[in-house]
């Protein structure tokens, strides 16, 4: 299925990261990453647990401050300490696991607070874009509810609509169903896959393969701080050309074929191991899809 | 030797008392202990002389309506005066406290310790006696009010800088991150995000330290007042040593009841349904 994507210079580098590393005192997360996503592209990013996805995803936002390296977003250079991050954050849309909406206001205040705040918009006008974005995301009847009141689900649509209401150029999610009951996770879904055929550019930490196959132009697999592959949907899902991918997802799919896989993994490694290895220290990275 | 041990455990032990007829003995002597201690007060004590002393009606109602339209207002004006000085000091002591920048943090560690470790009655003479000798000529504007505000708001700004530092620290880190993101700066997050979510968290202990403060204002005593500036417990020892006798003493302190045992109520009230929401 062919999107309809931005009009504006398409194919543009929308996010652009450059050399990047991240540690966390003595254990470095991110070991030199480098991603490119153009304009209208929607690229997820899977990879096991302690892989450094959810630390990538908030380093192009500068919620967290990379040792080293670059993050251009929109051309600006995030990472230039002499740049206004304030200002930068205003056209970068960030959607948390844990929703993160503010449980003292309401769902329309919510969406009007950063508005007023942020973006110096009227009373009036602060409104008229909360609704719509509410609308956008079926949620128009609970404007006057207070976030606790409503399902995980429904949470996370009014933090997708929150965002979306300060118009910005890019979405970040960050495992955005993975605090969810399993029943709700569709809805939630549908937002994003909607969005993506808007032509918004889309950068998605997840588990959700189904939604990773059908709705992203590139899947990134991550492990052990590296981009380990890098390509289409059917390269990396399908079709994986490196083992630790292909470990992964089996893992994913069928947690009882894993073991046996790791078992034998093991035998040829000769070196034993936990069946559940969170984080295994991978060799250099092969090259890269791009 | 082990074994040995391991078998008497396991024996049920023979003491003759089922384990109900204990319980009902425990709770007989407890009791018993009660109402010893209550006779023991009834016959003992001279309730005559006691009357005579503290419970004089006429004298009560000679009390009316100074003590309430006076002492009581006074009291009121000198506490939520105190409690005003001190939130705003202590919520500035409190974001010191948190503050990246380390003389802030180690000021403000330094004040909290003086001013919790030192008795409030210090501090009354402290701004009553010492400030006027350090700085001649000048006035703390309020006369005795503003005297009575400085030095209650001195003590209940440390502990309510630890309150409120807490209460900002309970705030889950991802508002902060969900404002930052949203493009806020890190004061206008504070502001409009954590401090109203941190505020919900300390009410009750906030409104606790009212109840502490209210009590505390009585320390004016020490000051040095004029007739028109007595709060209750100036006013109810002037009167009893005016007219030898200590009823005036009992009705300022129903006075102050009137006032903690609401407000006593409300802070379990408030801490009860703030534990529901965070359930």
């Amino acid at each position: 299925m062919s999107a309809p994507k931005s009009s504006a210079t398409p194919g543009a580098a929308e996010i652009d990261v450059r050399g990047l590393h991240k540690s966390f005192g003595d254990n470095e997360v991110l070991r030199g990453i480098d991603l490119e996503i153009r304009q209208g592209e929607v690229v997820c990013v899977i990879g096991p647990s302690g892989s450094g996805k959810s630390t990538l995803l908030r380093c192009v936002n500068l919620l967290e401050e990379p040792t080293k390296g670059q993050v251009f977003v929109g051309g600006t250079e995030l990472t230039d300490p002499d740049v206004d991050i304030d200002a930068v954050r205003r056209r970068i849309g960030m959607v948390f696991q844990q929703f993160n909406l503010f449980p003292h206001l309401t769902v329309t205040e919510n969406l009007t607070l950063p508005q007023r705040r942020v973006l110096g918009r009227n009373k009036a006008t602060a409104a008229r874009v909360a609704a719509e974005n509410l609308e956008r995301v079926g949620l128009a009847e609970k404007a006057e509810a207070y976030p606790s009141s409503l399902s995980g689900g429904q949470q996370q649509r009014v933090a997708i609509a929150r965002a979306l209401a300060m118009g910005p150029e890019v979405m970040l999610f960050d495992e955005p169903t993975s605090a969810l009951d399993p029943e709700l996770v569709g809805d939630v879904l549908a937002v994003m896959r909607r969005l993506a055929h808007e032509g918004m550019t889309m950068m998605v930490v997840t588990h959700e393969m189904t939604f990773a196959r059908e709705v992203a132009d590139r899947v990134v697999f991550m492990d052990g701080g590296v981009i380990v592959e890098d390509g289409t949907p059917d390269q990396v899902i399908t079709d994986p050309r490196h083992t630790r991918t292909r470990h992964f997802l089996s893992r994913l799919l069928d947690p009882a074929m894993a073991e046996v896989e790791e078992e034998t993994s093991d035998l040829v490694q000769g070196a034993p191991k936990p069946p559940v290895t969170k984080q295994e220290r991978p060799p250099t990275p092969p090259g890269r899809g791009v | 030797m082990t074994d040995t041990g391991n078998e008497t455990a396991l024996t049920p032990r023979r003491s003759g008392l089922t384990r109900r007829q204990k319980r009902a003995l425990s709770r007989g002597a407890q009791y018993l202990i009660f109402v010893a201690a209550v006779v023991a007060l009834a016959v003992g004590a001279d309730w005559g002389r006691l009357q005579n002393q503290f419970a004089q009606v006429d004298l009560a109602k000679q009390l009316f309506p100074d003590i309430i339209t006076l002492a009581l207002k006074n009291t009121v004006l000198y506490t939520l005066s105190g409690f005003v000085v001190g939130l705003v000091l202590g919520m500035v002591i409190a974001l010191m406290r948190l503050s990246s920048v380390g003389p802030y943090r180690w000021v403000s560690g330094i004040y909290i310790e003086i001013f919790r470790g030192l008795p409030a009655l210090l501090i009354f003479i402290f701004v009553g006696v010492a400030v006027p000798l350090a700085f001649p000529g000048t006035e703390i504007p309020g006369g005795t009010y503003g005297k009575v505000a400085i030095a209650l708001g001195l003590v209940s700004a440390a502990y309510m800088a630890e309150t409120i530092r807490a209460g900002i620290q309970a705030v889950p880190k991802g508002q902060m991150e969900a404002a930052r993101s949203l493009g806020f700066s890190h004061a206008r997050a504070m502001i409009s995000v954590v401090i109203p979510q941190a505020f919900r968290i300390v009410i009750p202990p906030l409104t606790n330290e009212l109840v502490l403060l209210f009590k505390d204002s009585s320390l004016v005593l020490f000051l040095g007042v004029t007739l028109e500036e007595r709060e209750l417990a100036k006013f109810g020892r002037d009167l009893a040593s005016q007219t030898a006798n200590s009823t005036p003493i009992l009705v300022a302190g129903l006075c102050y009841l009137l006032v903690t045992v609401p407000l006593g109520f409300i802070v379990r009230r408030l801490e009860a349904k703030a534990g529901e929401a965070t359930k």
